[in-house]
């Protein structure tokens, strides 16, 4: 995955400065998605042809899927470019801004690719309808198969210039694929890109595996796996397929999770009926006990700045969320709502907390605030859980499962997310059924 | 503050029961008591008359009556197969989230162990595992079979 991320940024057009007068607000629910027109980039005559890559088409492609990352953020509304009036390449230098205004666009994307010495060259600009004004452009360099990569860059760059937020179109979400009979279900590793491109499988299926979690690198996974029928938290090298158990426990670990900085993994470890929260630097192998209490305490999950650990425990009698200092000091419970809560995630801005809530029978992920007040939910379902965060803290993907007959059929499990406006509900495109997924930071940061 | 709960849990047991024979022929028909499973559909046998499992109520890794008197069943079945190890298997259903129900499904498997155990049954004899949801029994969303579905099941390993 490393290796990937070769892209050589060789020159930034200096207009950075200039002020945009389209500006899109993410913080609310968007009725009135922005107008914007991609042009697909125009293909440079000059270009080799590579085996295995369509050359003429990477202009088209590219700009489709730029165009699905802004459809899918629903605060966009791409524009059919059937209706388009300039072509790419002239376009590209200058557009005639009314003839674009004319067709209700507000923004433009135009770009230009040249494939040559087995390198990809890309640039892109884009314009601001209302102001009649170029508001930013990039050019960048890599190798040719990194193309899917060029289009979800060249999204987060403007999703970044309209918002004013990171975007989160070059990042991946690694997830347990399933496959299968209720009852006998056959459960994979599996990474994808954030569109569903490019999916991978890192185990075969032999052993069941739960609850994939990347580490702020993206280059480690940590997960549960049964190995030898021996349910231990794992940790995988991506890269080099390498995996090993995280300490030396006694009895089943689970539900871990990286601390902020990648250098600790956080997790449950059950023992004699009663399970507590540890944590492991995976440097020195020093362990730590954060609680000790006789009930089950849980889905542990650091605040961004690794002081805080937020985590569900039943002391009150039913599943609650608490939170406390990362030495397991100061506990304080949260919720006090009626219906139980589970998987809280601190967002990676660290304003919120998400987190499943159960009520009379049935499944909400929803928001709240740090303290517990400010409970929103944004969706109920049959059966619904484990949020993780977008890397810009806006949307959360989580997994869904279907109400089953009496012989399990009609079950399925399935990636949704959702933004924490609670509007744009969507289901990601995943090869086979899906649970636990786990949103990477963004690659190219 | 005890005398308070018991209380508490006296008035409970009276509520329950009267909404029990409210609607007996309801709970009758599905061999659930309270929403523990009672039947006999989804049991095994480690030898005739030693029932493999027992069953809990949602959240609960209490034993009832009737999972304490199969466990002491399969007690006295341990005591006389000295050289016999068991797994005992804890389960949740499917109506709570992953890792709760992992921690859940220990919390079951020990309960029936330290049963065992007070048994006189050595620990040395008995190992646990949590499945938490993953492998329902019954495959159903219903009532029934996440009550078949919550339970401890004890499995000879040699």
């Amino acid at each position: 995955m490393k290796k990937t991320l070769l892209f050589i940024i060789f020159c930034f057009f200096n207009f950075n400065s200039s002020i945009a007068l389209i500006k899109v607000d993410i913080t609310r629910g968007n009725l009135d998605p922005l107008p914007i027109a991609v042009s697909p980039l125009h293909v440079d005559i000059k270009s080799e042809n590579l085996e295995g890559l369509k050359v003429k088409e990477l202009g088209n492609n590219i700009s489709e899927i730029i165009e699905r990352n802004f459809k899918n953020t629903g605060l966009f509304n791409p524009l059919k470019k059937e209706a388009f009036v300039q072509k790419p390449d002239i376009a590209h230098i200058k557009p005639r801004f009314e003839d674009w205004r004319l067709i209700k666009a507000q923004a433009l994307v135009t770009g230009k690719l040249l494939v040559k010495n087995g390198k990809l060259k890309v640039e892109f600009r884009l314009w601001d309808l209302t102001a009649s004004k170029e508001i930013t452009a990039l050019a960048f360099t890599t190798t040719p198969s990194n193309w899917r990569r060029v289009a979800h860059i060249i999204s987060d760059k403007i999703y970044e210039r309209l918002t004013g937020e990171e975007g989160y179109f070059d990042t991946r979400i690694i997830y347990v694929a399933e496959s299968g009979p209720k009852n006998q279900r056959e459960k994979k590793l599996a990474i994808m890109d954030q569109d569903g491109a490019n999916t991978k499988y890192l185990t075969l299926g032999n052993e069941l595996v739960l609850t994939p979690r990347f580490n702020p690198t993206n280059q480690m996974v940590t997960y549960l796996s049964y190995f030898r029928n021996m349910p231990r938290v794992y940790l995988l090298d991506i890269e080099t397929g390498m995996q090993e158990v995280v300490g030396n426990f006694p009895g089943m670990t689970f539900a871990p999770r990286f601390s902020p900085d990648g250098k600790k993994i956080i997790m449950s470890f059950a023992e004699d009926g009663n399970s507590d929260i540890y944590t492991m630097d995976l440097e020195t192998r020093i362990v730590e006990r954060i609680t000790n209490h006789s009930s089950i305490d849980t889905s542990p999950s650091f605040s961004p700045d690794g002081k805080y650990i937020v985590f569900n425990s039943d002391r009150s009698g039913l599943q609650q969320i608490y939170v406390m200092r990362s030495d397991g000091s100061d506990v304080k419970r949260i919720t006090f709502d009626k219906g139980i809560y589970g998987t809280p995630v601190w967002s990676p801005r660290g304003d919120l907390i998400a987190f499943t809530k159960m009520r009379k029978g049935r499944f909400y992920i929803g928001v709240m605030r740090v303290d517990g007040t400010g409970e929103r939910l944004l969706t109920e379902n049959f059966y619904q859980e484990a949020p993780s965060w977008s890397p810009n803290g806006r949307v959360l993907v989580f997994y869904r499962e279907t109400k089953s007959g009496k012989k399990g059929e009609g079950f399925s499990a399935k990636l949704w997310s959702i933004d924490i406006t609670g509007y744009n509900e969507r289901r990601l495109n995943t090869k086979t059924d899906g649970s636990d997924p786990s949103w990477s930071s963004l690659l190219s940061k | 503050m005890t005398l308070n709960r018991n209380l508490k849990n006296i008035f409970l047991v009276i509520f329950a029961t009267l909404i029990l024979s409210a609607c007996s022929t309801a709970k009758k028909s599905g061999n659930i008591d309270g929403d523990v499973y009672t039947g006999k559909a989804t049991v095994e046998y480690l030898a005739s008359g030693v029932p493999d499992r027992v069953f809990f109520a949602t959240n609960k890794s209490s034993l009832t009556t009737k999972s304490r008197e199969t466990l002491r069943k399969q007690a006295k079945y341990l005591r006389k197969n000295k050289n016999l190890n068991v797994t005992i298997e804890g389960h949740a259903d499917e109506r709570g989230t992953r890792e709760y129900n992992l921690a859940l499904g220990e919390r079951r498997a020990n309960a029936a162990k330290d049963y065992l155990m007070t048994y006189g049954i050595s620990g040395k004899r008995i190992s646990t595992i949590s499945y938490g949801k993953e492998k329902p029994v019954n495959p159903d969303s219903s009532p029934l079979a996440w009550s078949q579905n919550r339970r401890s099941v004890t499995v000879k390993v040699n």
